[in-house]
């Protein structure tokens, strides 16, 4: 940039770029430490993982581990860990339906008939989930108890048979999940419902649409980027979690998370662990890869 | 006021020397945004104290022109020099410039009174107090003091907003379309307001809008722009009955521009053949350098009559034409009448109630005085500058 | 029976909030428990022991202790970090920023089983597999906490109007006022709100802490020990409090925003 008069142009009061963002080294400087943390801690960790799942079986913890390329880690864990892993998928993906229903029922009466308590429904929406997960769910353990309110009345309305129970049984981990994960679900699909315009619902019903029409035609495909980023955000962590297995199942509805707890901690097998946790995590790419395709939107937060 | 604008005998102003002169010069100033050019090679002299106004359309550049001025945005060439000082490449908070932002800009966090108070506080002013509550005073603002911006009317800001640049008393207070959210009835009040305000401080406005009528309302000199550069400046009534440049000619108002060929030329008129008709343009509104041009004429200045009848005012008489469309506006009637040659040229005639209102189809007769006649060159776009009908202002 | 039909997705939506409400009272209601048994979780009797006694069992108040020295220190350094690393990707132009976007995005969707074992891969491939404890758990929430302070301040800063800095600089502020007299108070509402959350998802966090803490116990892992055990109550006065203070912070937010709104009008 020559002048033709003087001085030279100052880089930091240059405000010429067309977008208005600053060029220069301070980008880089500011996010340096926040991109060095989630290098090491968070991208460096991936290849670690990688290589565990990778090592000799043989090794341990006290002796160390060889680095053999042991593919067959994958195949031993899944065969073993199979009714686990296709669990926690099957789980987290009725939690994150139903999650769904409840939530966009939640989301669009908060949007669209809430008016002037829109704020506070949204604040309510997220008060309970300030109190601790565990101790929320070890309350689930206590309304869905043996002789509790829930069990009786659906024995008596014979949803339920007589010595039927619902604590150790999935439906008690499905709806701890449920429960847990609503916020996840809720949030999003508010983001995304409140920003359409309501005069386009209008103009629906001018045009002939009964509301369920109006509703399939106009309201569901606009708040699509919602629905695609809460039931991301929702079945990501769900197909994870182990916590409501463990607190309101029985060994019989054990989920790949706590399998994977326990070859760290307890039987010390850092190969298997390493390679049911990739496993997990590919499967879950792929499914996110896959619905995000089929979805047709690439914005998700 | 002269109906007949002055003769300027030359195309350009004589530029003074930046180094003396004590209001902005800006000198070959050019901004390009990679391969765009938004402002190229502008020389602009701006007296002091006087209102000046930068008027074009959108994209024109005279909004980036603004913000070079006031510092933020660096030139990518050329100067500014205030009052014999070069600022190109001073920063913002370096310049005696103030600026009145488009969208106000106000402070959401701050009151009113810290709002204006902003710029003295930086400067470390003292009796800061006392200057705030005078020019809360002036802009009749001194009951909202303590109220945050959002708690105030549109308009209401806006006052806010040019109290906050006026009280640091700069050389040159610069207005980048302030009125532009305003609606009409408050646009014409603040037109005034800030014109007073202007007379009353006596320091350099420069008012940057795309709105004709805004411009030469307010302002003693008007500079219109048009991609990058400037078309032609000056007093709002020279620049409207003797633009020099088609877009002048239909950016500030509304012409009829119509093709003629040069017959001859002497010192006093140049004499122009317009369709086989003869008419006449004096010298000093003359400004087209080869054979062809456009004659121009403002609809206002046309009058109308049946085929035959005597003028009121007798000049040029064009015949052969026929109405095709009438508007009655109320103040004045509008026509389109077709010539002979093919083109719809309007007329707006005032209804002072001594001349008929015509219909659709009528034969009539436009006539005007040569010395309200102007011409431009013709290898110009007869278009340029034209506006949409149905855009106010 | 036509008011029902209009306001159908209202009341519905309210049952859904009741619904997300009734543990939170059952937490409150056993925080006043006196139970029959350790080992079977039921109301038995109100008491208001548990209140009195908070930390009747040492352990749990120890863990606790440990929960909040972690979430104060998570908090402060992922702040920190993350509105560092917000400004520079709102502000400023660099190559490789939508990589950064991407990365920073990462964490928020990653299950947490395998972040935590991809972490407590690292700490043990590099031979810390006798030191995992505090720090490890440290340097993990602050990784997790870090994204979504960077997403929560990013968005109060795009949504400033940049004019602003323009027209401060423009009134004689230097870069330097420009930025502590206007650019930070317009966007310490956004870091304050990152960091409230920042503290709350570090004070939660159970798997990935369980993972890589050694010996060391929090909170959530303490609630996990003691729910084979037996569950003493005052983990629900626990629970309560951080629940009252929450609203209690909220609301007082909002509150007070009205309050001073009101207060000009």
């Amino acid at each position: 940039m020559a002048s033709a008069a003087g001085t030279a142009p100052l880089a930091d009061v240059d405000m010429s770029t067309v977008s208005g963002r600053k060029r220069g080294k301070t980008g880089y400087l500011l996010l340096l430490p926040a991109a060095i943390w989630l290098g090491v801690f968070f991208v460096i960790p991936f290849y670690s993982l990688v290589a565990t799942s990778l090592f000799d079986p043989s090794g341990s913890d006290s002796r160390g581990y060889d680095m053999t390329y042991h593919v067959a880690n994958y195949w031993h864990v899944f065969q073993d860990y199979r009714g686990p892993l296709l669990r926690s998928l099957w789980y987290g993906a009725i939690a994150t339906a139903f999650c769904l229903v409840l939530g966009y029922v939640l989301a669009y009466a908060i949007a669209f008939k809430a008016g002037r308590w829109k704020n506070l429904m949204l604040v309510l929406v997220i008060a309970p989930f300030f109190t601790s997960f565990l101790v929320r769910t070890l309350s689930w353990k206590l309304i869905l108890a043996d002789d509790g309110f829930v069990v009786n009345t659906l024995q008596a309305v014979h949803v339920l048979g007589s010595d039927g129970r619902l604590l150790a049984t999935p439906v008690a981990v499905v709806a701890g999940l449920t429960y847990n994960f609503l916020p996840f679900m809720v949030l999003p699909l508010f983001a995304s419902i409140d920003k359409i315009d309501h005069r386009l619902i209008e103009a629906a019903s001018d045009l002939y649409a009964n509301p369920i029409k109006g509703f399939f035609k106009v309201t569901w495909p606009l708040s699509l980027p919602g629905v695609v980023s809460g039931t991301l955000l929702t079945f990501i962590p769900a197909a994870g979690d182990y916590i409501n297995a463990q607190l309101l199942g029985s060994p019989n509805q054990r989920m790949v998370g706590s399998v994977i707890q326990s070859l760290f901690t307890d039987a010390n097998n850092y190969p298997a662990a390493g390679a049911l946790s990739m496993i997990l995590m590919i499967i879950i790419v792929a499914m996110v890869l896959v619905y995000v395709r089929r979805a047709g939107t690439e914005e998700l937060l | 006021m002269s109906q007949v604008a002055e003769d300027t005998s030359s195309g350009a102003d004589a530029l003074a020397d930046p180094s003396s002169y004590d209001g902005l010069a800006l000198r070959q100033l050019t901004k390009h945004f990679g391969a765009f050019h938004a402002v190229r090679d502008l020389d602009l002299d701006v007296p002091r104290g006087s209102f000046f106004a930068l008027l074009g359309p959108s994209g024109c550049g005279k909004t980036t022109t603004l913000r070079m001025v006031a510092g933020l945005e660096t030139p990518s060439s050329g100067s500014i020099t205030l009052a014999g000082n070069d600022i190109t490449y001073a920063k913002p908070y370096q310049r005696p410039v103030n600026t009145v932002f488009q969208s106000y800009a106000l402070f959401p966090h701050l009151d009113i009174y810290e709002n204006v108070a902003f710029g003295l506080r930086r400067r470390k002013k003292s009796d800061v107090d006392t200057q705030v509550r005078e020019m809360l005073e002036l802009v009749e603002l001194s009951s909202q003091a303590r109220k945050k911006p959002a708690q105030l009317s549109g308009g209401q800001q806006q006052r806010v907003a040019l109290a906050r640049a006026l009280i640091n008393s700069p050389e040159v207070l610069l207005l980048d379309e302030p009125l532009g959210a305003l609606d009409l009835k408050l646009r014409r009040s603040m037109q005034i307001e800030i014109k007073r305000i202007q007379t009353e401080v006596g320091r350099t406005f420069i008012h940057v809008t795309h709105d004709q009528e805004e411009a030469m309302t307010m302002a003693d000199t008007v500079a219109v722009m048009n991609a990058g550069i400037i078309e032609q400046m000056g007093a709002p009534a020279e620049l409207y009955e003797n633009p020099r440049s088609t877009f002048v000619a239909n950016f500030l108002g509304q012409s009829n521009l119509i093709e003629g060929t040069v017959t001859s030329r002497d010192a006093d008129l140049v004499s122009v053949d317009m369709h086989g008709i003869p008419v006449s343009v004096p010298a000093g509104r003359a400004h087209a350098p080869g054979d062809k041009g456009w004659v121009g004429i403002r609809p206002e200045k046309v009058l109308i009559g049946s085929e035959g009848e005597a003028l009121d005012a007798p000049g040029h008489t064009i015949p052969g034409g026929v109405v095709s469309d009438v508007s009655f506006v109320g103040v004045s009637t509008q026509y389109l009448v077709r010539m002979p040659w093919g083109q719809e040229l309007q007329v707006f005639s005032q209804n002072t109630g001594r001349t008929r209102i015509f219909a659709t189809g009528d034969k009539v007769e436009l006539s005007w005085r040569p010395e309200y006649a102007f011409l431009l060159d013709a290898a110009q776009d007869a278009s340029a500058g034209a506006q949409r009908v149905d855009t106010d202002g | 029976m036509n008011w029902l039909r209009k306001h159908l997705v209202l009341i519905l939506g309210l049952l859904v909030l009741v619904y997300t409400f009734i543990p939170i009272f059952v937490v409150v209601l056993m925080s006043f428990n006196d139970p029959a048994s350790r080992l079977i979780y039921r109301f038995d009797g109100f008491t208001l022991h548990n209140w009195l006694n908070p930390c009747e069992d040492p352990a749990m108040c120890s863990a606790l202790g440990r929960s909040v020295e972690i979430g104060l220190l998570a908090t402060a350094g992922s702040t920190i970090l993350g509105t560092l690393a917000a400004f520079a990707l709102v502000r400023h132009d660099f190559r490789g920023r939508s990589t950064a976007n991407l990365l920073i995005f990462l964490p928020m969707a990653a299950p947490e089983i395998v972040m935590g074992s991809s972490l407590l891969a690292l700490f043990v491939g590099a031979g810390f597999a006798g030191q995992l404890g505090f720090w490890t758990i440290l340097i993990a929430h602050i990784m997790f906490c870090l994204s979504f302070v960077v997403v929560t301040v990013r968005s109060r800063l795009a949504g400033m109007d940049d004019n602003l800095e323009q027209a401060a600089m423009d009134l004689y502020a230097t870069p330097r006022q420009t930025f502590w007299k206007v650019t930070f108070p317009l966007v310490f509402p956004g870091i304050l709100g990152a960091a409230l959350l920042s503290f709350s998802l570090s004070f939660d966090d159970f798997i990935v802490t369980n993972l890589n803490a050694g010996q060391t116990t929090t909170f959530p892992m303490y609630v996990w020990g003691v729910a084979q055990r037996g569950v003493p109550m005052q983990v629900n006065v626990v629970g309560t409090m951080m629940f009252v203070i929450s609203i209690v912070i909220v609301v007082g937010g909002e509150l007070n925003s009205r309050r001073r709104a009101r207060a000009l009008a």
